[in-house]
C-alpha cells in the first residue's frame, strides 16, 4: 500500500501547485472534464494492467477501438441494429480478439510484445480498408439515445465515466485482489513454472487476462465513441495503448510481471490526465505534452525504485539481526544463502 | 608439498548483528586438496568470499607468497591465482566454449578496430580443455554442453589465468555419478602438477576420496581439522554437528500396506524408445537412484502430468488414473516435491501463507473469494509442525533458508490428502540438521500410510532412508534391491547398467 500513498501524495502535490499557479484549475467545469477523462481512460488501463500482472503486454487497445468503433457505428447507422444487440456485439468482438491474443501467447508459446504489436497493425488496417479510410459518424436520427445518456451523461453533473471507473475498479478490486483468479494472476506472473507444479492451469488464467482487456477495451470503445462522435479509422483511439502502459506503470505495476494493484493503475490514470491538464491550463506548449509525461513518469518510476531498494536493504539488515536474535547457533546464514 | 601457498591469520567478519567468522586461520599447501566441510550457515562462503575479494574482511590478515594483505580485491585475487569454479555456473550460454573463457579480457586483432579474435581464443582453450581431457572443442556453444562439462569450461578458464588455487563450492550436486568420478580424477591431476583445490562439498564421501585434509567450519569458527589417516564420516559429521548423528535410517513403524501406485511400461519424452515400470506400496520409502539422466525425473515429471504420458498406465490401488497435468495428478493425491524448489517449488516473492495454500486454494475459498484467515490457520498449522523457522507465516519464503523454504514447499501437500509423494533430490543444498528433520518428515508421512519415491543422487541419503531402492539406466529400472542388498556397489552396478552379482545377496 505505500506504492500507492506515494502515488497519491504526488498525485495531491501536483494538483496543489497546479492550482496555487492557476486557479482555475479547481474550477468545477475542469475537475468534472478531467474526471470524464479519467473514467475514459481508467476503464481499458485496468485491462492493461492485468496483462501487465501476468508478465505480458498488450499494445492492441488502441487499434481494437478503431475497429470496434466503426463496426459499432455502422451497426447503429447503417444497419439500425438495436443498441442492447450492437453493444453485445461490439463486447463478444472484444472478447473474441482477446481470446485470439490470449491463446497464441498462452498455448502456442509466443511473445505477447509479438502477438499485440501484430493486434495493432492487423485491427487498424481492418478498420482502414472496412470504411476505406472514412469517417464514420452517428446521423442525424437519435440512434441509442439511451446508450448515449448512460455512457456521456452524468448525475448530479458527475460524469457516468468516472461513476462507471469507480464501480469498475471495486469490482476488480475485489477480482484482483480478494479471488482465486486473482490470485493465480499474480502466482502466474511471479513464477508461472512453479504455478504449473502447484496444479494451476497457467494457460487458462493467462489468457483471462487477455479476454479481459479485450472485453474492457470493448466498453472502453463504447464510451469512446460517445465521446468524439465519430471515429476516424486512422487516428482513433491512437496512441491509446501507451497511455494504458504509461498508467499502469506509474501505477505500480512492473512489466516483469506479478506487481501491480488497481487502486495503483486508477491513480497512474489520475495522475496522467492531471498532467495533460496542467500542460494546458499552464500555458505550457500543448506540444510539449508528452514530454512532460514522459519526465514525470521516468522521475515517478526511479524514485519508487530507489525507495524499494532502500526498504529491502532495511528489510535484510532486520532479517540478519532476527536471524542473530533467534538462532545464535546458525550466525552468518544471512550472508550464506 | 612442503611450502605454503598462502595462509589465512586471524580472519574475523562481521555483518551487523552477526559475525559470521570468527578468528578462523587457515593454511594451503601448494599441490593439495584441502576439504571444507561445515553445515550451512556455517561461513564457508564468506570465508571464500573473502579469499576470491569479494568480501574484505573485518580483522586478520591474507598472506601470499610472503606477503601480507589486510584485504583483497578481485583483481588482486586473480593476480595471486586464486580462482573459482562456482556452484551456480556463471557462464553465458550463448557464447562459445572460447569466448566464456575469455570473457572479460577477450584477445583482440585488427589494432584500433579492436575486433574479437576468436581464432586466437580458441587455439589457446584448446591444449586446456586437451589437458582436462574434454570431449568438447573450443568452439561450442555452451548451451549444447551438460552441468559437467560446463564445469570443465570454468576449470579450464581458472587454468588459463594461471591458477594456484581453485575453490570448488559444491561442484558435484548436479553430477552424475561417472562425472563426479571424473572431476575426482581431474583434481588429481590438477594436484599432481601443483595446482592446489579447496574442496567445499556437503557430501563425505567425495570429501574422504580426494581430500589430503580436511577443515571444518561450524558457527563461524574452524572447530577442527583431519589429516588424510584421520578422515573418517564419523569423525567429520561429529565435527560438523558437535555431535553424533543416528543412523539416517528410521525403521518404519509396520511393514507396508497392500496397495499403492503402480507405473506400468511408461514410456517418457525423455527416453520414447523404452519403457519404465515401477511400484511403489503405501507406507514405504522407494529410493531411486540412478545417473543424472537415467531418466528418473522424467518419470517423475511424467506421473505428476507435467510432460505427457506417450503410453502406458497408473493404476493406484489398482485403478488405472487419467493423469493429463498436474491438476489431475493433484486431484489424485499424487504430488511432486520438484529438484530445483526456487523455480518450480516455491514463488519466492510470495509469503509462507499463498505458498502454501496455492494448490488448494479453491479450498480456502468461498464463493471464489479467499479467506485470508482460514489461509493463515492452515499456514500457521503447517510451520508449527513442521518447525518452520520464520517469524510468521506472512514471511516471504525468499528470506528463508534452503532447508525451510523445502518444509514450505512440503507443507503444501502436506496440508492436502498426500497418497503418493515423490521427492525429486529432496535434499540438495540443505545443511545436515535440516536435512534429517525432512527424513524424519518422510518416514512419518510413509507411516501415514503414503507412498513415497524418493529421487536422489546421493548414495548415503539412497542407502541410508530407503525401505527399497530401485535403480535406473537409460530410462529402465535395471533392478531392485531390498534392504540386505543395499550397497554402493550394487547401487553402482545397476546405475551402470551391469546386473547384480549371484552371491551377492548373501556377501
Amino acid at each position: 500500500m505505500t506504492k500507492e500513498l506515494g502515488l497519491l501524495l504526488l498525485l495531491v502535490v501536483v494538483s496543489a501547485i497546479t492550482a496555487a499557479i492557476n486557479p482555475l484549475f479547481l474550477s468545477g467545469v475542469n475537475l468534472l472534464d478531467m474526471a470524464n477523462l479519467i473514467g475514459l481512460f481508467g476503464v481499458f488501463s485496468i485491462g492493461e494492467g492485468l496483462v501487465i500482472i501476468t508478465g505480458g503486454i498488450d499494445l492492441s487497445v488502441g487499434s481494437m477501438f478503431a475497429l470496434l468503433g466503426v463496426v459499432f457505428l455502422d451497426l447503429l447507422t447503417e444497419y439500425e441494429i438495436a443498441w442492447p444487440i450492437a453493444l453485445l456485439a461490439i463486447l463478444v468482438g472484444g472478447v473474441v480478439l482477446g481470446a485470439i491474443q490470449g491463446f497464441l501467447i498462452s498455448r502456442l508459446k509466443m511473445q505477447p510484445f509479438v502477438v499485440t504489436l501484430c493486434g495493432l497493425l492487423i485491427y487498424r488496417g481492418a478498420a482502414r480498408y472496412y470504411t476505406t479510410d472514412s469517417t464514420r459518424g452517428f446521423g442525424y436520427g437519435d440512434e441509442a439515445d439511451t446508450l448515449r445518456t448512460l455512457a456521456a451523461g452524468h448525475v448530479y453533473g458527475v460524469p457516468n465515466t468516472f461513476i462507471f471507473l469507480v464501480l469498475l475498479a471495486i469490482v476488480m478490486g475485489v477480482l484482483l485482489h480478494r479471488s482465486v483468479f486473482g490470485r493465480y494472476l499474480y502466482a502466474v506472473g511471479k513464477n508461472e513454472e512453479a504455478a504449473r507444479f502447484s496444479g494451476i492451469r497457467s494457460n487458462a488464467v493467462i489468457a483471462g487476462a487477455y479476454v479481459l482487456s479485450g472485453a474492457l477495451a470493448a466498453i472502453s470503445t463504447v464510451l469512446l465513441v460517445f465521446y468524439t462522435n465519430s471515429v476516424s479509422p486512422s487516428s482513433f483511439g491512437n496512441f491509446y495503448e501507451l497511455y494504458a502502459i504509461a498508467a499502469a506503470v506509474l501505477g505500480g505495476c512492473s512489466l516483469r510481471g506479478g506487481e501491480g494493484s488497481i487502486f495503483g493503475i486508477v491513480l497512474g490514470t489520475a495522475l496522467l490526465q492531471v498532467l495533460q491538464n496542467l500542460v494546458n491550463i499552464l500555458g505550457i506548449p500543448s506540444s510539449l505534452n508528452f514530454a512532460v509525461m514522459g519526465t514525470v513518469i521516468l522521475l515517478g518510476v526511479l524514485a519508487d525504485q530507489q525507495l524499494q531498494a532502500r526498504r529491502k536493504a532495511a528489510a535484510a539488515a532486520a532479517g540478519a539481526a532476527r536471524a542473530a536474535a533467534h538462532a545464535p547457533a546458525l550466525a552468518g546464514r544471512g550472508q550464506e544463502t | 608439498m612442503a611450502d605454503t601457498l598462502l595462509e589465512l591469520a586471524g580472519i574475523t567478519k562481521t555483518y551487523p548483528g552477526v559475525i559470521a567468522l570468527d578468528n578462523v586461520s587457515l593454511r594451503v599447501m601448494r599441490g593439495e586438496v584441502l576439504g571444507l566441510i561445515g553445515e550451512n550457515g556455517a561461513g564457508k562462503s564468506t570465508l571464500m568470499k573473502i579469499l576470491g575479494g569479494v568480501a574484505a574482511p573485518s580483522a586478520g590478515t591474507i598472506r601470499i607468497d610472503g606477503h601480507d594483505h589486510a584485504a583483497l580485491n578481485v583483481n588482486a585475487a586473480t593476480r595471486a591465482g586464486i580462482a573459482f569454479v562456482h556452484q551456480e555456473l556463471n557462464l553465458f550460454e550463448n557464447l562459445d566454449v572460447a569466448a566464456n573463457v575469455f570473457i572479460g579480457r577477450e584477445k583482440l586483432a585488427m589494432g584500433p578496430l579492436m575486433l574479437v579474435n576468436n581464432a586466437a581464443m580458441r587455439a589457446r582453450v584448446a591444449p586446456l580443455l586437451a589437458r582436462l581431457g574434454a570431449d568438447f572443442a573450443p568452439d561450442t556453444p555452451v548451451e549444447m554442453l551438460s552441468i559437467a562439462q560446463r564445469q570443465m569450461v570454468e576449470i579450464a578458464k581458472a587454468l588459463s589465468i594461471d591458477a594456484r588455487v581453485i575453490i570448488m563450492d559444491e561442484p558435484t550436486s548436479s553430477l552424475t555419478l561417472s562425472e563426479t568420478e571424473r572431476l575426482l580424477q581431474i583434481i588429481a591431476d590438477l594436484k599432481a602438477s601443483g595446482v592446489s583445490v579447496i574442496y567445499i562439498s556437503h557430501r563425505l564421501g567425495e570429501i574422504m576420496t580426494c581430500a589430503d585434509r580436511v577443515v571444518v567450519l561450524r558457527d563461524g569458527r574452524m572447530v577442527g581439522e583431519l589429516g588424510r589417516d584421520a578422515l573418517s564420516h564419523a569423525a567429520m559429521i561429529r565435527l560438523m554437528i558437535g555431535r553424533d548423528l543416528k543412523s539416517l535410517y528410521i525403521p518404519p513403524r509396520q511393514p507396508p500396506q497392500p496397495g499403492g501406485c503402480d507405473m506400468a511400461d511408461i514410456r517418457t519424452t525423455a527416453f520414447p524408445d523404452r519403457t519404465a515400470s515401477l511400484s511403489v506400496r503405501h507406507g514405504e520409502i522407494l529410493g531411486l537412484a540412478g545417473l543424472v539422466g537415467s531418466g528418473r525425473t522424467s518419470l517423475a515429471r511424467t506421473v505428476f502430468g507435467i510432460d505427457p504420458l506417450l503410453a502406458g498406465e497408473i493404476r493406484l490401488d489398482g485403478k488405472p488414473v487419467a493423469i493429463g497435468n498436474p491438476r489431475e495428478a493433484i486431484r489424485q493425491g499424487i504430488y511432486l516435491v520438484p529438484e530445483d524448489r526456487k523455480r518450480a517449488g516455491l514463488i519466492l516473492e510470495m509469503p509462507i501463507r499463498e505458498n502454501v495454500t496455492l494448490a488448494n486454494l479453491p479450498h480456502h475459498a468461498r464463493a471464489l473469494l479467499i479467506d485470508r484467515k482460514s489461509e493463515a490457520r492452515t499456514a500457521r498449522a503447517q510451520a508449527a509442525s513442521l518447525s518452520i523457522k520464520a517469524p510468521n507465516v506472512e514471511t516471504q519464503a525468499i528470506t528463508l533458508s534452503g532447508g525451510n523454504q523445502q518444509k514450505v514447499v512440503l507443507a503444501k501437500w502436506l496440508s492436502m490428502q498426500p497418497r503418493v509423494v515423490i521427492f525429486d533430490e529432496p535434499t540438495r543444498g540443505i545443511d545436515v540438521g535440516a536435512k534429517t528433520e525432512i527424513y524424519a518428515l518422510m518416514r512419518g508421512l510413509a507411516d501415514r500410510g503414503v507412498a513415497i519415491v524418493m529421487i536422489s543422487s546421493d548414495m548415503e541419503e539412497v542407502i541410508g532412508v530407503s525401505d527399497r531402492i530401485a535403480v535406473m539406466h537409460e530410462g529402465r529400472v535395471s533392478g531392485l534391491l531390498e534392504r540386505d542388498q543395499f550397497s554402493e556397489y550394487n547401487v553402482m552396478r545397476l546405475a551402470i547398467g551391469q546386473a547384480l552379482e549371484a552371491a551377492e545377496g548373501t556377501a
